[in-house]
């Protein structure tokens, strides 16, 4: 038999029996759509995490204590400001140098209030972290300096505090303490759901202060060249540890974070493909159960082919590509369906979701290759089925 | 092995010995069933000569359809050399035998055996896919043989769309599209009415004579089966001689004597004797004479069956 018209006998078997083979179709079309969707949310995270850690600035290098690793405890913070003067004059240029201290409060202003992030920093941010202002001016260094009581907005915060009013020039209250709101951040956006813009800035002196603390949990510096980038990570953590003989310090560049999170969402992302493939593969024996179902059905009609002189190996290929055709039919439903849906989720969602044309590939290779090895069974029984018991079947 | 009956027929055979589509010899099919085991062929040896026509009779149960199974290569035997179109089966694979069959033999089945939602002319054609035959010219093929069996306006119906009779004329177009040696037709108008059971014999018996195919045909109708040229009589997995047949007025003891004969009888005789077996209500008829037109042609089946017989029936009841 030319195999053109196997082809032609295989879509007649599974147009004749459109629902059946639309239900078995079902399984695969979700196994695929599934891959495609998991791995499109897991790209679409690491991609926007990338841009965001990307986005931060160019050479920039984060010190903080504890060891950056994939599963590493965060630890407690023994940095002081005196640590960040020691860093200064490593860098040569305090201009260079970010610290932050962070701690959650609720921030008031007149009947209304925000539960919001709120950073304890030096006027130089926005030197080193790419960060622009809306409104009003950022924090200068006679604020740092005299530990004024004065905060910069995110732009959610200060919706939600002001709505359409003004708030440079108004009165907030964090944490019951009156700070003077300066300026305005322009809007960051949401990422991985998570809301950018939901953070007030005040000068780290004053925030020591209010929180009765001396703490820096994190120092960032702006490097001055990319080649020696880790050679300044590498002086910044000798000095932080000699100051600190029993703390551990590490220094990240925006790379080494980068890909700390590739790993982390990179498993992620295997995992959730993985999960994907056992769905696929479920609907893989899903077929294979149909495929049975089919040749006991249609037992008379192998056995009457048989006796007009169809070989095993002809009526074991039709069965075979009746198999995929199921598979491979579902594998390209389920691409669409994947990649519609992955559409709506970065769409309707916070969930980023960006469709990889490996994972279409992948997908469909794989309901190709699960087709054929659930449909070897079946077709093997259909061939091998002696025609006279066959022809007898009802 | 030459048998009278065995003229060359018009059109010969494609391989193997000259005029001969089948030939079988001491043929048996026994059948396993978790420790038991069913005889349903004991010994049987018959030559079907190109263009023959042959009617198989006997009850049900005898071995008949087995036999056609076996004669057309849809079935193996498990003991007995079996050639089809000069091919021993036993050289050959599932798929040589599967080709085989495509090339040389037609099917006919009481239950017609048609593929439901397939057209006429596409059933038709189903063996042609098997030979690699592309599409138009297996529609023009398989319209051409719709022709012959008086179908050329029903091309495009599907077998629930056509009578029991048109379908049954379908399957034999469909027998007959590849050109085959051999027609096999069990009971072919089992499930039809008489008078269109007569059109649809009328119709075998026309293309076995206009093109030669040989043809066997298995029918419970004594009238039917004298038509043929040769008769078979089947009962319990073996050929029973005429002499043996109670239903055959026609014994033929002048062919008794003749050269090639092997006298049957001593295995016959004690089945008489007894007097029991339910299979031979008529038993001492059997010395009933009267000779047939084809009687040089029953005793040779006779006679290759005779050795069988007195290990089977007579040893088997
Ligand atoms: N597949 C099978 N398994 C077991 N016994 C069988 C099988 N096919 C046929 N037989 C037995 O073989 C004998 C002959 O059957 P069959 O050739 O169909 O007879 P007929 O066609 O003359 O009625 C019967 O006794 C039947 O029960
Ligand atoms: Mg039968």
């Amino acid at each position: 038999m030319r195999i053109a018209e196997a082809w032609r006998v295989a879509l007649d078997a599974l147009s004749a029996n459109r629902l059946r083979s639309m239900l078995t179709m079902l399984g695969v079309i979700i196994g695929v759509a599934a891959v495609v969707v998991l791995v499109a949310i897991g790209t679409g995270a690491k991609r926007e995490v990338e841009q965001q850690v990307e986005g931060l600035g160019s050479n920039l290098l984060i010190v903080v204590p504890g060891r950056i690793d994939f599963g590493a405890a965060p630890a407690v913070s023994r940095l002081s400001l005196a640590d960040v003067e020691a860093v200064n004059r490593i860098v040569g240029d305090p201009q260079r140098v970010a610290v932050t201290v962070t701690s959650g409060e609720t921030v008031r202003a007149g009947t209304r209030s925000a539960f919001t992030t709120v950073q304890g920093v030096l006027e130089t941010t926005p030197q080193v972290f790419v960060r622009d202002l809306d409104r009003g001016a950022y924090l200068t260094a006679s604020d740092v300096d005299t530990s004024r009581r004065v905060a910069v907005l995110g732009a959610t915060v200060a919706t939600t505090l002001f709505g359409d009013r003004e708030p440079v020039g108004q009165q907030v209250a964090i944490a019951g303490v009156r700070f003077r709101v300066v300026g305005v951040f322009a809007p960051l956006g949401q990422s991985l759901g998570v809301d950018r813009d939901d953070e007030v800035h005040i000068p780290v002196t004053a925030a020591h202060r209010l929180y009765g603390t001396q703490r820096i949990d994190g120092i960032a510096v702006k490097a001055p060249d990319r080649e020696k980038i880790s050679e300044l990570g590498n002086r910044i953590v000798a000095e932080l540890s000699r100051r600190h003989p029993d703390t551990e310090f590490s220094a990240v560049t925006q790379e080494q974070i980068l890909g700390v999170l590739g790993d982390i969402l990179g498993v992620l992302t295997g995992v959730l493909a993985a999960i994907a493939g056992i769905s696929l593969l479920v609907g893989g024996v899903g077929v294979s159960n149909i495929m049975l179902v089919s040749v006991r059905e249609r037992t008379r009609e192998i056995g009457l082919r048989k006796a007009v002189g169809a070989r095993p190996r002809d009526i074991a290929i039709q069965f075979l590509l009746e198999a995929v055709l199921l598979t491979v039919l579902g594998g390209v439903l389920g691409m669409a369906l994947g990649v519609g849906a992955a559409w709506l989720i970065s769409a309707l969602s916070p969930v980023p979701a960006a469709v990889t044309w490996w994972s279409l590939a992948l997908s469909f290779g794989v309901s190709a290759v699960v087709g054929i090895i659930f449909g070897v069974v079946p077709a093997q029984r259909a061939g091998r089925l002696d025609p006279v018991i066959a022809l007898r079947a009802e | 092995m030459s048998r009278r009956e065995a003229e060359p027929a018009p059109g010969g055979v494609r391989g193997g010995r000259p005029g001969v589509a089948v030939d079988a010899v001491d043929l048996g099919r026994t059948y396993d069933l978790g420790g038991t085991s069913v005889a349903a062929l004991r010994g049987v040896s018959l030559t079907i000569a190109a263009g023959d026509y042959v009617a198989v009779v006997g009850p049900s149960g005898s071995g008949k359809s087995t036999l056609m199974h076996l004669l057309g290569g849809l079935d193996r035997p498990t003991s007995g050399r079996l050639a089809i179109g000069g091919r021993d089966v036993a050289t050959l694979d599932a798929g040589e035998l599967a080709t085989l069959r495509n090339e040389t033999i037609g099917f006919v089945f009481q239950s017609f055996h048609l593929l439901p939602r397939t057209s006429a002319v596409d059933n038709v054609a189903l063996p042609l896919v098997y030979r690699g035959i592309g599409g138009r010219r297996r529609r023009t093929m398989a319209a051409a043989m719709l022709g012959r069996v008086g179908l050329g306006h029903r091309l495009d119906h599907r077998p629930n769309q056509l009578s029991g009779g048109e379908q049954q004329r379908v399957a034999i177009a469909r027998a007959l599209v590849t050109d085959p040696v051999l027609l096999l037709a069990d009971e072919p108008t089992g499930n039809l009415d008489s008078v269109t059971g007569e059109s649809v014999l009328g119709l075998l018996e026309d293309l076995n004579a206009s093109s030669g195919v040989a043809l066997v045909l298995v029918t419970h109708d004594r009238e039917v089966a004298a038509r043929a040229r040769r008769q078979i009589v089947m009962r319990d997995g073996v050929v029973v001689p005429p002499a043996d047949d109670p239903d055959t007025p026609t014994v033929v003891p002048a062919a008794r004597g003749g050269p090639e004969i092997v006298d049957p009888a001593p295995s016959a005789e004690p089945r008489r004797a007894s007097g029991s077996d339910s299979g031979h209500p008529f038993g001492g008829s059997g010395g009933a004479t009267g000779a047939t037109e084809r009687r040089g042609e029953i005793p040779a089946a006779g006679k290759r069956c005779g050795g069988s017989i007195g290990a089977g029936p007579g040893g088997g009841s």
